[in-house]
């Protein structure tokens, strides 16, 4: 059954903008996204909003929803009241460009600043082999839709810009876990590489990422803590460190 | 103007936009902190009430009772390797061991989280803007001693052999006669039993398990016990409420026994 429902819908852009009311119809079973559409094609022709797939698989249309990082397309207009108003702003950590989209590209960067699997030179194309329980491990990590609601709601960028150069975020976190503990990545010092330049040590671990992951990545409790553990056998314990002296262990 | 007020972002003046109940979670995890800090600085100071010689209870606060002054029974065969007093100050048995169950939990990953949120309100919930100007995590000095979590845990695996220890020898009743059950044997089983699973279900144990290998598949029986040391991790949040708790309530037992303001019930 149709109800009318109240939208606070922030439009402008970089200079300026502001909230604005709208009242718009919402059928039975209809997502935010939905109604956001309908406001653009009945109230608000130039509203700018970015989606593509509508199933929660392509991470575009992410913004944030009564405060919290959410994708539009999978949050149901049904879970707020009948006479709850819906705020709808862009992602606040990121530079808006226009209405609800924000530029993302700190992302991109911070992506080609990951260095990406070696593979053991011993191993022709098509010869590398793996168990299904190695696999499984990073599985979980390659759920990952890049919606960079992780990165959103991550405060050490969210409230401090200038972190930005110095912080990878938890998405290119996993991005490095899933590496590090890839039986036949060869490439040395990805531990050392994620505390020193990519700010693992930053995470207080606050567990934001892993609470607004529309995948359900363990994103924390998998990645990060376990690469925070991996860090400090290299760094902050010196048995284990002088245990990698006398004899070459795995997993350095 | 930094963070979510910066000069690029979507000009929002509210810190958050959030209409839930955001603050409550914060605001009871720190009740329940505070209130435990203010207990157990008490009890540590307090130097008395923690050995109940005819039920064979004592406090997990004090043991191991380590202190030339601990109650004659209250040791473990007799061992007192610490003076009564330092610099003519009178040391209370329970400052010499508390600094490695203290160490563990402040390093603990979960409440880690949990006091970043609620007493340094950094952030204080998701999608609300912290009032801090400057943030630098844990790569300086003092959270940079955040990594050693797992020396700590190293030690609370031997305070949670002794705990054990206590726990058993406390199923005997008043003539020293074992297979006798109290309500406080009881209460202490069930400390030692939650310090077990708050332990083992810590994230230093899931990776010093397993958690470290690249390779599983050559680690079978590794892989195994990291796989069920992963479910208990699980729960971890639950474990360090639940053992926190528990240990406070045996604390709390046995000192309303030594006051003699609780009887200890023998059930046979």
């Amino acid at each position: 059954m149709a109800r009318n429902v109240k939208l606070r819908i922030w439009r402008g852009d970089s200079k300026d903008g502001g909230l604005k009311d709208v009242t718009v119809e919402a059928n039975e079973g209809e997502v935010v996204l939905d109604v956001i559409h309908r406001v653009q094609a009945t109230q608000m022709g130039d509203l700018a909003v970015r989606w593509n797939c509508k199933a929660g698989k392509c991470g575009s249309c992410s913004m944030e929803i009564n405060g919290k990082p959410r994708l539009a397309c999978m949050t149901q207009v049904a879970s707020f009241g009948d006479d709850e108003t819906i705020t709808v702003t862009p992602l606040r950590a990121f530079p808006v460009i226009k209405d609800l989209v924000t530029d993302v590209s700190f992302n991109y960067k911070k992506a080609m600043e990951v260095p990406a699997y070696e593979h053991p030179k011993n191993l022709a194309p098509g010869e590398a082999r793996m168990e299904q329980i190695d696999v499984e491990r990073s599985q979980e990590f390659r759920k990952c839709i890049e919606c960079f609601l992780c990165q959103d709601v991550c405060h050490v960028v969210r409230d401090h810009e200038e972190n930005k150069k110095s912080f990878a975020g938890p998405r290119f976190f996993i991005r490095i876990a899933e590496l590090d503990m890839h039986p036949l990545d060869m490439l040395k010092n990805r531990k050392k590489t994620a505390q020193e330049e990519h700010g693992l040590g930053m995470c207080n671990i606050t567990k934001c990422c892993t609470e607004v992951c529309p995948e359900h990545i363990k994103i924390t409790d998998n990645a990060i803590i376990p690469m925070k553990e991996r860090v400090a056998d290299i760094k902050y314990d010196p048995v284990r460190w002088l245990g990698t002296k006398i004899r070459k262990r795995e997993g350095l | 103007m930094s963070g979510v007020f910066s000069p690029t972002r979507a000009k929002i003046d509210k810190r958050t936009l959030r209409t839930d109940k955001w603050w409550l979670e914060p605001l009871l995890t720190f009740s329940v902190l505070i209130s435990f800090v203010i207990y157990a600085t008490f009890r540590a100071f307090e130097n008395d009430n923690y050995f109940v010689k005819d039920s064979h209870l004592i406090s997990p606060f004090y043991s191991p009772c380590l202190s030339e002054a601990c109650e004659p029974g209250a040791t473990i065969l007799g061992f007192t390797p610490v003076s009564a007093q330092i610099f003519n100050f009178a040391l209370s048995p329970a400052l010499i061991i508390l600094i490695f169950p203290l160490g563990f939990r402040m390093t603990c990953y979960y409440y880690r989280k949990a006091y970043y949120r609620s007493f340094w309100l950094s952030p204080p919930a998701c999608g609300v803007a912290e009032p801090h100007e400057k943030y630098t995590g844990e790569t300086r000095f003092p959270l940079l001693f955040q990594n050693a979590h797992r020396w700590f845990f190293y030690a609370g695996l031997v305070l949670n052999v002794i705990l054990t220890y206590d726990a058993v020898i406390a199923f005997r009743n008043a003539e020293g006669e074992w297979g006798h059950m109290s309500v406080g044997s009881i209460v202490l089983t069930v400390s030692a039993a939650m310090l077990w699973l708050y332990s083992l279900s810590c994230h230093t144990c899931r990776h010093t398990i397993g958690g470290r290998l690249k390779h599983f598949s050559k680690h079978p029986v590794r892989y195994k016990l990291w796989s069920k040391i992963s479910v208990l991790n699980a729960k971890h949040q639950q474990f360090a409420w639940y053992s926190l708790i528990a240990v406070a309530f045996a604390d709390i037992y046995v000192r309303q026994v030594a006051t003699g303001a609780w009887t200890n019930f023998y059930f046979f």
